[in-house]
């Protein structure tokens, strides 16, 4: 136990020797939950539109004081024909152009219906989505009062939205749980791994193979200090999202610690397993961060949903812990959900980790590889 | 029972045969040296003896456990300093020292007796990052780190590799000292002045051993007589005097050598001729009917007149470059 412990506490003195590491482990985690809170926002604020109104009636003026009283815009032109909508775009300063037609109040009067152009810019697709999106609702909200007005005592249907877990639609909803199902299988999976290789690089690890430790004891050693650090982060990037956006936990903390455990632990014995595989710290962190990071990002659903991908991405995401976890880690944070919702993705989770962990321990070598001379 | 008794040890990378039917044993407390070139093989069976490689054949024996089957007990008895600097080098002097003790279950006090000499030199820098130690310095810390545990044997691999002189050689004198306190101690090296402070030397090249002896019988095996020329204008000397050996000898030089036993005792019988250059002279060796006035006669007429000739004691160089030659 004391050449145990003489090891874990070698460990974090590389850790905190070592700027890089100190800026991956606590740097990256803050600067993401204030990147994707501040600066990554998937709902709209002040995005710039222009005005093309040929009716010049009292329903456009209304429309354009509704569009312009949202938060949600901010009207950058009037134009005045339709040759200055293509500048106007090109500019890159409006998301959308909406142009009322010459006869909007009379048609409205005289048919009961009119239609709005909305032109959005293309080229950002999910800006473009949203765009429309809020201003169909607008225009469908302010075309529901007309009816109210004009039909009175006829029956009329009118949908109340309510967005369950997340009323106002806020983003960090999404990320919060999605930046730490990332930032731990970064430190977990990464640096463990890179850590271990770097042993075998500099040459310490014929050393420590020659002493009497046992393999466990260097593995363990080795992961213990991470298992730490990534538990305080989980807690420091929870404690930022409460005090910064106000993100309370729903759910029970000793289940969310408890499932975070969980994932830590598999990351961990993901990082050994990439260590056991390569020879060099550049492969580790190619390993990593091919076949981790990017697919955890794409493929988690933590920024794309995976009901909308192709099957095949599905079944490919499947094998991906991160999808597992941040459902876990959703029903806990937002919904509030007990053990009886995430049974299943925890017993996943479980079934991964004791994999590699049985994959690792076989490939861990007492003796020097035939790649190491 | 020797300290190690290695059979017919033999290892291949792919297709390259690192080592052939190596055959040795080592006495305890004895100070044995390797001697040979890059890639001759040391690193590998150094490797074989610290247990971290498994030989493809024959087998090791350290203190009577086999370093196969009986590592895990061997692992507590070895100091092992692997050919690069092999400690942390974002830890102090200190907690490299203090870390390695703890991992093979011991402290700095316990054992400080034996580490005294050395760590004393680098105790003043304790609280300095191994990395920024000298390269002297640093294998003074690998030393003392790989003894800290009191191990029954050293298997250093080329320590004194880059290593300024003046530490080379106070480096040896902390070898010879250890040897006093009874640890055996396996040490390679490309230096040939090192190899003189050995018990005894193996010469190794392309993965065979050339032969072990002690360090003064190697250099008597030499069996002829050596002399070294010098002049100032040394290229032509050793032009002139490859011409006159050519001439000199009656029968072109034999390449083929007569078997040898890997583990008997050097000599060298086969008439080795060629001069080879050695700082500013040029050793050569004659037959015994040509006096070396007939040398420096010889010299003259072909135009290097003042060329000095001395009978020397032949090197480890010399007898290791004449067995190199018989072996290609």
């Amino acid at each position: 136990m004391k050449r145990f412990m003489a090891f874990v506490k070698k460990e974090f003195l590389h850790i905190f020797r070592d700027y890089r590491t100190l800026i991956i482990l606590f740097g990256i985690p803050a600067a993401q939950i204030l990147i994707f809170g501040y600066a990554v926002r998937t709902d709209l604020t002040n995005a710039g539109i222009a005005i093309l109104d040929n009716a010049r009636d009292e329903v456009s003026a209304e429309l354009t004081h509704k569009l312009e009283a949202s938060e949600f815009f901010r009207i950058r032109y009037n134009l005045g024909s339709y040759e200055e909508i293509d500048p106007a775009f090109k500019q890159g300063k409006i998301k959308a152009a909406i142009i009322f037609p010459a006869n909007l109040g009379a048609s409205l009067a005289r048919e009961g219906n009119a239609s709005v152009s909305i032109i959005a810019d293309g080229s950002e697709p999910n800006t473009a989505n949203l765009v429309t999106a809020y201003t169909t609702a607008i225009i469908n909200d302010y075309s529901s009062q007309l009816t109210r007005q004009v039909s009175q005592g006829m029956p009329v249907i009118i949908p109340e939205v309510r967005m369950y877990f997340n009323p106002n639609l806020e983003s960090y909803f999404m990320f919060v749980p999605g930046v730490i199902t990332l930032i731990l299988i970064l430190i977990t999976a990464l640096m463990t791994s890179v850590t271990i290789v770097r042993e075998k690089e500099f040459g310490t690890m014929e050393v420590l193979l020659v002493s009497p430790l046992k393999p466990w004891q260097i593995i363990i050693g080795k992961v213990a200090p991470y298992f730490f650090l990534s538990l305080v982060n989980v807690i420091v990037i929870l404690l930022m999202a409460w005090f910064v956006f106000g993100l309370p936990v729903r759910g029970s903390i000793a289940l969310l610690i408890a499932g975070t455990m969980l994932y830590i632990l598999l990351g961990l014995s993901i990082g050994i397993f990439v260590s056991s595989s390569v020879q060099k710290m550049e492969n580790a962190i190619f390993i990593s961060f091919l076949a981790l990071m990017l697919p955890s990002l794409l493929l988690s659903g933590f920024i794309f949903p995976i009901e909308n991908m192709p099957k095949i991405y599905d079944y490919v995401s499947m094998i991906l812990p991160p999808r597992w976890f941040v459902e876990i880690i959703r029903s806990i944070m937002i919904k509030g959900a007990g053990f009886t919702y995430i049974w299943k993705e925890t017993l996943i989770l479980v079934v991964m980790t004791i994999f590699f962990m049985v994959l690792s321990a076989r490939k861990f070598k007492v003796r020097l590889g035939e790649g190491e001379r | 029972m020797e300290a190690l008794e290695a059979y017919n040890i033999t290892h291949r990378y792919g297709r390259v045969t690192a080592l052939d039917d190596l055959s040795f044993t080592v006495g305890h407390g004895e100070l044995f040296g390797f001697i040979g070139p890059d890639g001759a093989g040391k690193t590998t069976l150094f490797r074989i003896a610290a247990t971290l490689i498994m030989p493809a054949g024959g087998r090791m024996i350290l203190f009577g456990l086999n370093t196969v089957s009986r590592y895990r007990e061997l692992r507590n008895h070895i100091g092992y300093m692997p050919g690069r600097f092999s400690l942390y080098t974002d830890l102090t002097v200190e907690e490299n020292l203090n870390f390695y003790a703890t991992i093979f279950g011991t402290t700095i006090k316990e054992n400080y007796h034996l580490i005294e000499p050395i760590y004393r030199q680098i105790e003043p820098f304790k609280k300095r990052q191994a990395g920024r130690l000298s390269g002297g310095m640093k294998q003074k810390l690998a030393l003392s780190c790989a003894l800290i545990h009191k191990p029954r044997i050293l298997i250093l691999d080329e320590p004194t590799t880059g290593v300024d002189a003046v530490s080379r050689t106070e480096f040896w004198e902390m070898l010879t000292q250890l040897k006093g306190e009874g640890i055996t101690i396996i040490v390679s090296t490309p230096y040939m002045d090192e190899a003189l402070r050995c018990d005894r030397i193996a010469l190794i090249q392309n993965g065979t051993l050339l032969g072990i002896n002690t360090p003064d019988s190697i250099r008597h095996s030499y069996g002829k007589k050596l002399y070294a020329v010098t002049h100032p204008d040394r290229y032509r000397l050793l032009l002139a005097l490859r011409s006159l050996i050519q001439a000199l000898s009656p029968e072109p030089l034999s390449h083929s050598h007569e078997p040898r036993a890997t583990d008997a005792p050097l000599s060298v019988s086969a008439f080795g001729l060629s001069p080879e250059p050695f700082g500013d002279s040029v050793h050569i060796t004659i037959p015994e009917s040509i006096t070396s006035g007939e040398v420096v006669a010889a010299l003259a007429s072909s135009g290097l007149p003042g060329a000095e000739i001395r009978e020397i004691l032949p090197g480890i160089e010399d007898v290791f470059l004449e067995l190199m030659k018989k072996e290609v």
